[in-house]
């Protein structure tokens, strides 16, 4: 597979962090890829943008960081103004509707989609925004297979809150299916 | 999936490895960038039967791993610079009494509290001269996590071998992102334990008489026999004497067992050096970005190559100049203001062709500082 560069970014508290080592992690233990994943740590990760770099490949990877993604994923109006310049020519950018308007000179291919809402209407809390958010981007990627993500939860979380965060994959899984169209 | 894959920090697969190594005492105080490690051993340690001490600083860390290490345990402590400035004297006392124990220094930024979540390299030379006196010293660092992991186990046996202290000087972006790491089965990587010594209780024992090969076979403190450790210079039975003969012998045992096996202690990786006209020379977390731009110029036809350095101390001159003979330019790519080009520069042939490429704001060093300075020294501007 081509080197993929994913950057992860909105508020802190969202998940992306989370979800972004939740992605890293599923490609290496269960897909036999090689991950890298870090973060801005500090000062300028509180508040404003928060920001997690993930690149997934199937050959050794040095430098760890991000500086122009393939993929990038915005789920505050912050984040997408900070970031939005960066991705790669033609890239996929992922907005949460919600809470972002997007621009329409950017050269990628935007996807604004109803990640939150859609959350919120199906079940209730947001705190299985991320993990929909993570179903969006294996849908429109095929970075990994959903199962590979489930596996990684199931290693992560109490198994009450299994079947959640299972419901927020396929969901977001759809959501992405969708947008493809 | 192998349950011996993992996906984990830096800072994890250091901790992972000194319960590989055999660490059964740790004694540390948390700071950034090492927490995790502390964070680590503190959850796992105790599990397999060890000892772990959350001190009340870095200097009780030091001192309580050292007192732990003459009782027969392997040994280890976790911390940053600001906590590294605090271990100096007793690490010099560790390195007086010959006491066998692994520092950790994950760098952050400096002087004094300085960037504590933000990367750098700038303890290159406190690990070398920041406690005071004559002496040597082993620094190791790495690059990428597996090595991680075997320059840790590394880190132990020479701890053991040399009865010295050993810096492991880690830095904030490799301790804290996550890559693959791959647990070797047990016995895959040697390990040496402690010399023991053979004298029986009741029978003389003298702590600092050399074997012929001129290491010096240990005793468990408070065990069978009793003896004097201290950080004045000492006689075979450990008392202190100023005896000028005493003192000399010491002193000269300290610094060549160390320094004349720096050729045997050096620890290094070469990329792409076989036809290399150029060379980067570049160790820890700026070997990744050394190593990306070595492959991405290598595809454009550029015959560049890297030597990655992982043993700082004692330096590995002979190598080093080996290495970089002959080279058009040697550029090393390290993150502060240039404490291994100083002694690239005194080890090679031709100090003149020997640049830097720094960065020392914290961020990062990116492929593309790099490329700027080989264009810069190619004569093409940036």
């Amino acid at each position: 597979m081509e080197k993929c560069r994913v950057v992860f970014s909105g508020s802190g508290g969202q998940g992306v962090i989370t979800a972004a080592i939740i992605l890293a992690e599923a490609a290496v233990l269960f897909e036999n890829l090689n991950a890298v994943q870090s973060q801005s740590y500090g000062a300028e990760a509180r508040g404003g943008a928060t920001r997690s770099d993930i690149i997934i490949s199937d050959s050794a990877i040095h430098y760890p960081k991000v500086i122009q993604p393939n993929v990038l994923v915005c789920l505050t109006q912050d984040a997408y103004n900070k970031f939005y310049q960066v991705i790669r020519p033609g890239g996929l950018l992922i907005a949460d509707t919600r809470y972002v308007k997007t621009g329409k000179k950017v050269d990628a291919q935007q996807k604004e989609i109803a990640m939150f809402e859609t959350i919120m209407d199906r079940i209730g809390k947001p705190i299985a925004f991320n993990i929909c958010m993570l179903g969006v981007v294996i849908s429109l990627t095929e970075l990994v297979k959903p199962e590979s993500i489930m596996k990684v939860l199931e290693r992560r979380i109490p198994a009450d809150f299994l079947d959640m965060n299972r419901t927020a994959l396929d969901i977001g899984i759809k959501l992405g299916e969708a947008a493809l169209t | 999936m192998s349950e011996n894959v993992k996906f984990v920090q830096g800072n994890e697969a250091c901790a992972e490895a000194a319960l590989y190594a055999g660490l059964d005492f740790y004694a540390g105080y948390p700071i950034t960038p090492s927490s995790e490690i502390t964070e680590y051993l503190a959850y796992h340690l105790p599990q397999i039967g060890g000892k772990f001490l959350q001190m009340e600083d870095e200097i009780a860390s030091l001192c309580a791993i050292i007192g732990a290490s003459l009782t027969g345990r392997k040994v280890m402590t976790a911390t940053s610079g600001p906590g590294f400035s605090l271990m100096q004297e007793a690490l010099g006392y560790a390195i007086m009494a010959e006491i066998p124990c692994v520092i950790v220094d994950v760098q952050r930024g400096g002087p004094s509290t300085g960037l504590p979540t933000h990367g750098s390299q700038a303890d290159v030379n406190q690990a070398r001269w920041g406690t005071h006196g004559d002496h040597a010293i082993i620094a190791l660092t790495a690059s990428n996590h597996q090595d991680v992991f075997s320059i840790t186990v590394e880190a132990f046996n020479l701890a053991e071998t040399y009865r010295t202290p050993v810096i492991l000087l880690l830095d904030e972006l490799v301790a804290h992102m996550r890559e693959r790491l791959v647990i070797p089965e047990p016995g895959k990587i040697p390990l040496v334990d402690r010399l023991k010594t053979s004298v029986k209780e009741g029978v003389d024992y003298h702590p600092y008489l050399p074997r012929e090969d001129g290491r010096l076979p240990m005793s468990d403190f408070g065990g069978v026999h009793r003896f004097n450790v201290t950080g004045l210079f000492h006689d075979m039975w450990g008392f202190p004497s100023s005896e000028p003969s005493i003192v000399h012998g010491l002193l000269r045992h300290l610094v060549d067992k160390l320094e004349n096996r720096a050729h045997q202690l050096a620890c290094y990786k070469e990329y792409y050096t076989e036809d290399a006209e150029q060379l980067l020379l570049s160790y820890g977390s700026s070997a990744r970005s050394a190593l990306h731009t070595v492959e991405n110029r290598r595809k454009r036809g550029e015959r560049l190559g890297l030597l990655e350095l992982q043993t700082l101390w004692p330096f590995p001159e002979d190598i080093v100049r080996e290495k970089c003979a002959g080279m058009k330019s040697v550029i090393v790519v390290e993150q502060n203001m240039g404490q291994v080009l100083q002694a690239v520069k005194l080890a090679v042939d031709e100090p003149a062709k020997v640049f830097l490429a720094n960065r020392i704001d914290g961020v990062f060093i990116t492929p593309a500082d790099i490329l700027n300075i080989l264009r810069l020294i190619q004569g093409k501007g940036v």
